[in-house]
């Protein structure tokens, strides 16, 4: 943003023609894909695949469906009310190990056997751990989401430049301190990362688990309903549940990038 | 040497014993024991004419030939189309939406599509993991091959490299940084895949025995299924990591961070 209005006049016109040209781009590209769609629906190319048209018209009709979007919602509540615990429970370990080798070593056995298990493999256990439900599928988010914001946090703090902690502690600043003046705030970017990758996994757990236990709702309980019936109609559900899956994960993902890159401008720049 | 296992390892016995004298006390029947989950390991898997039962074989195989096959297949897929894609300047903005979008969708998500198409068998496995997995490698792919060192590329042109010889010896080392990169995030991603997939359309694999257990409500056996899930992750990310150190030495030794 700085950087355009320094620039000329006749640059700044080039740049916007650019973006223009690109963004046109962009929709050609969609607009090709969606007619290459609807043509192999048309020819009977593809016979199982419902058309463009058709999955486009119940995306829009999902969109006033009251049961998918109580789905919809039940999805998010859980993601949202899983990530921020996630962060609670992560940062704080992931400080303690990022700024005690000890620690760290310590446990390194324990947290690299327990890092590699698919985390949906818990599907099970979790369910008869905890009930509800839904405390099953938070308990699954926290658990699988948590692992990217721990490890940033541990590399983040890692990697803190050493003369500035030591500075501090020579002025007489306790380990406390340290930590929350300098340790974590230049942590933070890699401590945001590690966010925005535990936020994808959110969406993932969540419908996983969704899959199993249709009591919970949210939309992995709406798209095996969806794929319980036979041919076209199923397929319209499913692919129509399939794109707001989509657009959900790609606004998350937009959000927290723009976040991220708006947060922390001296990184990038 | 045995010092440093000692001083890495040492927890992983306290904790293991800590567990089995709190579940052996609270006897909570959600969680058993350690000895019994193994005692239960070994009855059902390991305890064949050759190590392994016949359960073992008949679901461990299905399981292992399915990720593996359909990652080598995603990966072949991915980074074949995302060269090709990548080396295509002028393609860039129109395809670039749709890849945006088709890494944003939930990979789990994927798993009905294949279920109403297939319904059952390793076709739902095959497909669900492919389409869930290919979105980091065909991105990354895409970007590596995009951003080769014009300097080189022009040099090649000049000597009039012949188009394979570009390939192999230019494009793809330049992208393989970061084609590793989204390997990486895949190999894991198929493992859950595979799950997900076998624990609800398919009838063999370590998924199926999960969710066996599972609805007999058997404890042991689905810690046992977590156990084996747990070592099968741990020997894909060693056998990957590996594998990446090996191919991209000559990377971090021109960085400088070997």
């Amino acid at each position: 943003m700085t950087t355009t209005t320094t620039l000329a006049r006749g640059e700044r016109l080039h740049l916007s023609r650019a973006r223009l040209g690109k963004l046109v781009r962009h929709v050609i590209g969609v607009a090709a894909f969606l007619l290459l769609w609807e043509l192999a629906g048309r020819t009977g190319l593809l016979t199982w695949l419902p058309t463009a048209s058709a999955s486009l018209a119940r995306v829009v009709g999902l969109a006033v469906d009251p049961a998918f979007l109580g789905d919809l919602l039940a999805t998010l509540t859980a993601a949202a009310i899983g990530l921020p615990l996630a962060v609670l429970v992560a940062v704080p370990i992931g400080l303690l190990l990022g700024t005690v080798p000890v620690v760290e070593e310590m446990t390194r056995a324990i947290v690299e056997f327990l890092r590699p298990i698919p985390s949906v493999a818990l599907i099970p256990l979790a369910l008869f751990a905890f009930q509800p439900e839904i405390n099953a599928k938070v308990a699954l988010i926290v658990y699988a989401s948590a692992w990217p914001i721990l490890i940033n946090t541990l590399y983040g703090v890692r990697d803190v430049d050493p003369v500035a902690t030591e500075t501090l502690r020579s002025f007489g600043f306790g380990r406390g301190s340290v930590i929350m003046r300098v340790s974590l705030p230049s942590a933070a970017p890699f401590i945001f990362t590690g966010i925005r990758l535990a936020a994808s996994i959110t969406l993932i757990l969540a419908i996983s688990v969704e899959y199993f236990v249709g009591g919970a709702g949210g939309i992995g309980a709406f798209l095996i309903q969806a794929s319980t019936g036979i041919g076209a109609d199923a397929m319209v559900d499913v692919i129509a549940t399939l794109v707001w899956a989509g657009a959900v994960g790609l606004a998350v993902n937009t959000v927290l990038r723009r976040a991220e890159r708006r947060l922390f401008r001296w990184r990038f720049a | 040497m045995i010092w440093t296992i000692v001083k890495r390892l040492w927890l992983v016995p306290i904790v293991l014993l800590a567990w089995e004298f709190a579940a052996a006390s609270a006897a909570n029947p959600f969680f058993p024991p350690p000895t019994l989950i193994a005692s239960r390991m070994y009855e059902m898997w390991f305890s064949g004419p050759f190590l392994f039962t016949e359960e073992a074989v008949d679901n461990f195989v299905p399981s292992l030939i399915r990720v593996v096959g359909s990652w080598g297949a995603a990966v072949v897929l991915g980074v074949g189309l995302g060269v090709a894609l990548g080396r295509t300047a002028w393609l860039a903005d129109y395809i670039d939406p749709l890849v945006e979008f088709g890494r944003a969708v939930p990979p789990p998500a994927m798993l009905p599509v294949f279920l109403v198409l297939f319904q059952m068998g390793t076709q739902v496995q095959v497909a669900t993991i492919v389409f869930g997995i290919i979105w980091p490698i065909l991105l990354n792919s895409i970007d590596g091959a995009r951003n080769v060192d014009h300097l080189q590329m022009d040099t090649a042109t000049v000597f009039g490299l012949p188009r394979h010889l570009r390939l192999f010896r230019i494009i793809l080392p330049a992208a393989s940084p970061k084609i590793f990169a989204g390997l990486r995030l895949s190999v894991s991603l198929a493992l859950i895949l595979m799950v997900i997939s076998e624990l609800k359309g398919s009838t063999d694999g370590i998924g199926y025995l999960l969710s066996v257990a599972s609805s007999n409500a058997d404890m042991p056996a689905i810690w046992a299924g977590v156990v084996v899930l747990g070592v099968l992750g741990y020997a894909f990310n060693s056998l990957f990591l590996l594998a990446e150190r090996r191919v991209l030495t000559w990377h971090r030794g021109a960085r400088g961070t070997a």
